[in-house]
């Protein structure tokens, strides 16, 4: 099943099985249902708990924010990641507050979900990764999800279970691509450890975790371009390294999802879409410096978006963001030029 | 209920506003408070008339300057003390403080403007849920200047969303006059997105009142939003430490000609039933600032 569909079913289960989700957003109605037509069809069966929105970003964190202090279950769209940032003050000032500073006397379990990510051609304002914006705000969750997590899984319960407001980043070229769950500790070519809990991390090895070179910590949409340099260093190489996907990602941030794979390789990558500086990277390369120095046999590698805007022709595109090129080729000198 | 005793009972709601935020003020002088405080002096009778004429179980939003609103509704001085002591027994046991109080269907945040939009969520899920619930945000004329409140109100009309309005004009956004920052007309803004509003330019608090009772019943009868546009003057400065430089003396005398609180207090005729009132009061606030001066500070 591809990502798109699998989204669109767990909205249809929620939206059948509580009746208190209700899915806010511009253009999400049909027909057109919603720009990357996540929720197509819903609005025809729950006419009137799908709901088209204005162009308010901003105040529509707001309202989705008051309608989960009622006992509401917002599922909220906004368009496009990059307009995260019209919606900060309310995720910032209010929603991600109102727990804490009014002593918890109310909850806020607004979900919100959001596509992220280039390689499309959008430009500089379509196209970004901008979670980093997000993950050091007290009080809120903020999920990214990989084609090997389970979509329905994670949805019901961050819909229906959690108190906080909840915000997943979907990058948008998981969306035309398959869910591809693991079955009995494997899935493609890879064996799978994934831990406990409902975000659960999963490691990946293609040597069934016997030894490796590296551990890298990657997540959502860069997956499954990170397991392609994996397999081709492994194959041109005889490379081996062991990727490791968190799916929760904000604070309070707690990487012991690392260390055991760290234990077996010495050696820490960190691959992420977005700007490399000030983000998710940085703060894992921090705590692992000061959690698991001992463990540490290497200098941390980071591979990243420049720090710049993302241009919207491909080829430029291309220079910006990270791919399966250039992953490989960090990955490969970075472990030949320092073992 | 007998005029004469209406009159008395609104008084001793505004009484007791006036008294407290003047409290306060002392006690930040003797060094017994922490933090600021955005007094409503000159104010009291826009959360006297609206809060105690919708209906009681209508879910308010307000803002920075909310202790009046807060004591129309809870008639509680001993919570709302102890939150701004940072005591265990404040209402969010310190951690919200002034302007970030939660009390039962209460709510305030000292964010100009975002306030808006949750109000509007929470008047769009009461609806949903066929409650039949009115909800009511406080703000400022500087808050006009806000982009979410016009989403807001856009939204609020769009889906037909039971939601008062209040705009309190007290002519400044702390030292900047209203028409340094507001163009044009007010209601005519709230106009312009389909809804109804009112203008409520009067010192007479029982037409206060009249008027937010007309609003409330259009709202809760359509449902449609309203918006109530109260002309009004703080005496006080905008928060503890504001001494007003900005405003002339002639200026506040001419509002003082029209406080509604002094207007109501000479209007009442039972001299002596008014002072008992204000003794028991006074008396009151004094047996709370002990009782709360007592209690043990909040926990982490
Ligand atoms: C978004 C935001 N900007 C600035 C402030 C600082 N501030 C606090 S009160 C205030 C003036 C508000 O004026 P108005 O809306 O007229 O309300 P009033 O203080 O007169 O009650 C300002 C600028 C704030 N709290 N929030
Ligand atoms: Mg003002």
């Amino acid at each position: 099943m591809y990502i798109s569909e699998a989204i669109n079913k767990v909205l249809f289960e929620l939206l059948t099985t509580n009746p208190e989700v209700y899915l806010m957003g511009e253009d999400i109605e049909s027909p057109y249902g919603g720009a990357f037509k996540i929720t197509k069809n819903l609005s025809e069966q729950f006419k009137s708990r799908v709901i088209n929105t204005p162009i308010s970003e901003s105040s529509l964190v707001g309202v989705a924010s008051g309608m989960a202090m009622r006992g509401l279950r917002p599922v909220l769209e906004i368009m496009f990641g990059d307009f995260m940032t019209l919606g900060m003050d309310q995720l910032v000032n209010h929603a991600s507050k109102f727990h804490y500073m009014y002593n918890g006397q109310v909850d806020v379990p607004m979900f919100i979900r959001t596509p992220m990510g280039g390689r499309r051609g959008y430009g500089p304002t379509h196209s970004q990764t901008l979670e980093k914006l997000l993950l050091g705000i007290p009080g809120i969750k903020v999920l990214a999800l990989s084609q090997r997590h389970s979509f329905h899984d994670i949805y019901i319960h961050a819909v229906t279970k959690e108190k906080c407001p909840v915000i997943l980043i979907e990058n948008k070229a998981l969306y035309s691509m398959r869910q591809e769950l693991p079955e009995n500790g494997r899935s493609g070519d890879f064996f799978i450890t994934e831990s406990a809990g409902p975000y659960p991390c999963l490691t990946l090895s293609l040597n069934n975790f016997v030894s490796a070179d590296a551990t890298v910590v990657t997540y959502g949409g860069m997956l499954p371009l990170v397991e392609k340099a994996a397999t081709q260093l492994c194959l041109d190489e005889e490379i081996f390294v062991e990727i490791v996907v968190p799916s929760l990602l904000g604070v309070p941030l707690d990487i012991n999802w690392v260390e055991a794979s760290l234990r077996r390789t010495g050696r820490l990558v960190i691959v992420e879409e977005g700007t490399q500086s000030f983000g998710f990277g940085s703060e894992v390369a921090a705590l692992a410096c000061s959690k698991y120095f001992k463990l540490l046999k290497y200098p941390v590698i980071r591979i990243a978006a420049a720090d710049s805007p993302i241009p919207c022709a491909r080829h430029l595109e291309n220079l910006v963001l990270p791919n399966e090129a250039n992953i490989y080729q960090e990955l490969k000198w970075g472990i030949l030029n320092d073992s | 209920m007998h005029q004469e005793e209406a009159k008395l009972n609104l008084y001793s709601k505004m009484f007791l506003i006036r008294s407290f935020e003047k409290r306060l003020f002392d006690l930040f002088k003797k060094g017994k408070l922490f933090g600021t405080t955005h007094g409503c002096i000159g104010q009291e009778a826009v959360a006297v008339s609206v809060v105690s004429t919708l209906p009681k179980d209508t879910i308010y939003f307000s803002n920075h300057r909310c202790h009046g609103h807060f004591l129309a509704y809870s008639d509680r001085p001993d919570l709302l003390l102890a939150e701004l002591m940072g005591k265990k027994g404040g209402v969010c046991a310190g951690r919200g403080g002034s302007q970030h109080l939660c009390y039962k269907d209460f709510f305030t945040n000292g964010v100009q403007g975002g306030i808006v939009p949750v109000a509007t969520g929470i008047a769009l899920a009461e609806k949903l849920k066929k409650s039949g619930r009115t909800v009511c945000v406080f703000i400022g004329d500087g808050t006009l200047g806000q982009g979410v409140v016009y989403e807001s109100m856009n939204m609020a009309s769009l889906w037909s969303l039971p939601i008062l309005f209040v705009l309190e004009n007290n002519q400044y956004a702390m030292s900047t006059f209203v028409r340094n920052a507001v163009a044009g007309s007010i209601t005519a803004r709230a106009e312009a997105f389909g809804i109804r509003s009112w203008d409520i330019v009067t010192s007479d608090v029982f037409a206060m009142c009249q008027t937010v009772q007309k609003a409330c019943d259009y709202i809760a009868e359509e449902p449609r939003p309203g918006f109530l546009a109260f002309e009004t003057y703080r005496f006080c400065g905008h928060s503890k430490s504001d001494e007003c430089h900005y405003r002339t003396a002639a200026e506040v005398q001419t509002w003082a000609e029209k406080d509604a609180f002094e207007i109501l207090q000479t209007s009442i005729k039972d001299k002596g039933k008014r002072e008992l009132i204000e003794q028991q009061c006074l008396n009151r606030l004094e047996e709370v600032v002990r009782e709360v001066e007592a209690m043990p500070f909040a926990d982490v």
